[in-house]
């Protein structure tokens, strides 16, 4: 069990510490955090229960609460390590290309044949000199962006050299794979559309 | 300038004291004999109170003061001064006079001061007003805002509570400020995502409020420390319901991300424990939530108006380039004050 003491933190912070505490768990395990106040005990029960954590919280005194979570086995697998969150932009100036990936197949015909189709786009897009600015994903295409993605080494790679990878949260919560997400951002359809209508060039496969 | 002191421990509208404990207080207030002339007080939670002087003229009065959610002092006057100015707007008046409210440590660098007081004062005269004076005084942590007097014809003022069910709600700035400044402030945001989200703030909604002077605006509102939810509850007044399409909501997508990363505030759960009973969500994804709730600091305009002229204000706002949307409808009261379905 690792003890996290948040007394005195102002929120987000007894959420980063915990976090911190749970990777450090290295699987499953036992994070107590001690905060000094109620919003802090709810945002971290919140917390806890989207990523399915068990979680339990008392108060010891006036001012002094502790929250254990429990991170089970299937918790501690989907646990992504998506703070990747500073991601360097491409040299702007250039025309603005998005590249909208809508399904997780390329073309029509034989399915096998569109994900082996996708997975020679991404890869060989991420090999052009001058790469995209944004590369959208929906419908099915969002599960591209998750874990178990076979491009996903692809798409993290070009996310490195600065594009900006924005996965539907619609769809990602329609599939159940919101916490499975591995690269880039989550967005809407109000920066889906904008995103489109702005780039000089669009390109869907 | 900017030094190495850590300026912001939470600030802007993340520090404003949650509205049920608010409320709590002001009831049991004293009110004194009830003056005609006061056309909005106290009794309606809107932004600014509006006093008639004559049948064209009435005063606007507001005011707004919180510590910094930024590191670079000008920036935090430019932002304050702005959230501050940003009520007189939300009525459909025009900002004519202001006054600095500071607190400042002794034992601080004066030019901090300085720079503070520089931005807020350059933000006054991009209004249009003129800064007339203030009031400092020492104290433990760093404070800054002002008291704003503005102009409005009592027959063209925008109350925040009169929407009509059949309006279209229009929003003119992106939500999830406070959740950006939040993850910047535990150093995990994005440099460009700070860079837009302080563009944002800086922006005075003089531009939106001009827009609307053609259109016949039945409910009008700044969105600020309440977070959207919040202050759209106040719009809702107990007397009319509204549909949020979450998919349409002008968000930054860096918002959603640290939101999902669970890099939250006291306040937006505030927000949510005040606002939430109010509230049903249907197929809207956790960190879309978090963000409806996150208070923002100097944030939009929300504007109720008949669905019919709604194109035409939103082109205008567009054109104006202002990152505008229709993201919802008010109708008659129902059992759920706002319904927030993604599509």
């Amino acid at each position: 069990m690792i003890q996290v003491n948040a007394i005195g933190d102002t929120c987000p912070i007894p959420v980063v510490k915990t976090k911190q505490a749970i990777q450090a768990l290295g699987g499953a395990g036992v994070v107590q955090t001690l905060v000094d106040n109620e919003i802090a005990v709810q945002n971290l029960t919140k917390m806890a229960q989207q990523k399915g954590y068990g979680v339990t919280a008392q108060k010891l005194e006036e001012r002094k609460f502790q929250v254990t979570m429990t991170v089970g086995e299937n918790a501690a697998n989907l646990h992504a390590e998506q703070e990747t969150l500073c991601q360097p932009r491409p040299a702007s100036g250039a025309e603005k290309t998005v590249v909208v990936i809508a399904a997780a197949t390329m073309g029509a015909g034989d399915d096998a044949l569109g994900k082996t189709l996708m997975k020679g786009f991404l890869y060989a897009l991420g090999q052009q000199d001058r790469l995209p600015e944004t590369i959208l994903l929906y419908n099915g295409g969002a599960v591209l962006a998750c874990e178990g993605s076979v491009s996903l080494e692809d798409l993290q790679s070009m996310e490195a050299r600065g594009v900006e990878i924005l996965t539907c949260g619609t769809c990602l919560n329609f599939y159940g794979l919101t916490e499975k997400l591995k690269v880039g951002g989550i967005t809407n359809m109000y920066t889906i559309v904008e995103k489109m209508t702005q780039a000089d060039r669009t390109i869907q496969p | 300038m900017g030094g190495p002191i850590v300026f912001c421990k939470g600030g802007g509208c993340t520090a404003k004291l949650g509205a049920g404990v608010l409320n709590h207080v002001l009831e049991r207030l004293p009110k004194g004999p009830a003056d005609p002339d006061l056309l909005i007080g106290f009794d309606s939670r809107d932004d600014a109170a509006v006093y008639r002087v004559s049948d064209e003229l009435a005063i606007v009065q507001t005011l707004d003061f919180f510590p910094p959610m930024v590191d670079d002092p000008y920036t935090f006057g430019q932002i304050a001064a702005a959230n501050a100015l940003s009520d007189v707007y939300a009525m459909g008046g025009e900002v004519k006079t202001a006054l600095n409210i500071v607190c400042f440590p002794e034992t601080m660098d004066l030019n901090v001061l300085g720079e503070i007081l520089r931005g807020g004062a350059e933000k006054v005269i991009e209004a249009g007003g003129t800064l007339v004076g203030g009031h400092s005084i020492a104290d433990s942590d760093v404070k800054y805002g002002l008291s704003v007097t503005g102009f409005v014809n009592p027959a063209n003022m925008y109350a925040n509570n009169r929407g009509q069910p059949g309006d279209c709600l229009i929003l003119t700035k992106r939500l999830g400020v406070g959740i950006i400044c939040t993850a910047n402030r535990v150093g995990e945001a994005d440099k460009e995502a700070m860079e837009a989200a302080i563009a944002s703030m800086t922006t005075l909604n003089r531009t939106a409020a001009a827009c609307c002077k053609p259109y016949t605006v039945h409910a009008c509102t700044d969105v600020t420390g309440f977070g959207f939810l919040g202050h759209l509850h106040e719009m809702m007044d107990g007397h009319t319901s509204c549909h949020i399409h979450a998919s349409r909501m002008p968000v930054f997508s860096e918002a959603l991300t640290y939101a999902n990363a669970f890099l939250l505030t006291a306040a937006g759960q505030r927000n949510r424990n005040h606002t939430g009973p109010f509230v049903r969500f249907d197929g809207v994804p956790f960190a879309m939530e978090e963000v409806l709730f996150d208070p923002q600091t100097s944030g939009g305009l929300l504007i109720a108006l008949p669905a019919e002229e709604a194109p035409r204000l939103l082109h205008d706002l567009c054109a104006a380039g202002l990152p505008a949307a229709a993201v919802g409808e008010i109708m008659a009261a129902s059992g759920t004050e706002i319904l927030v379905t993604e599509l």
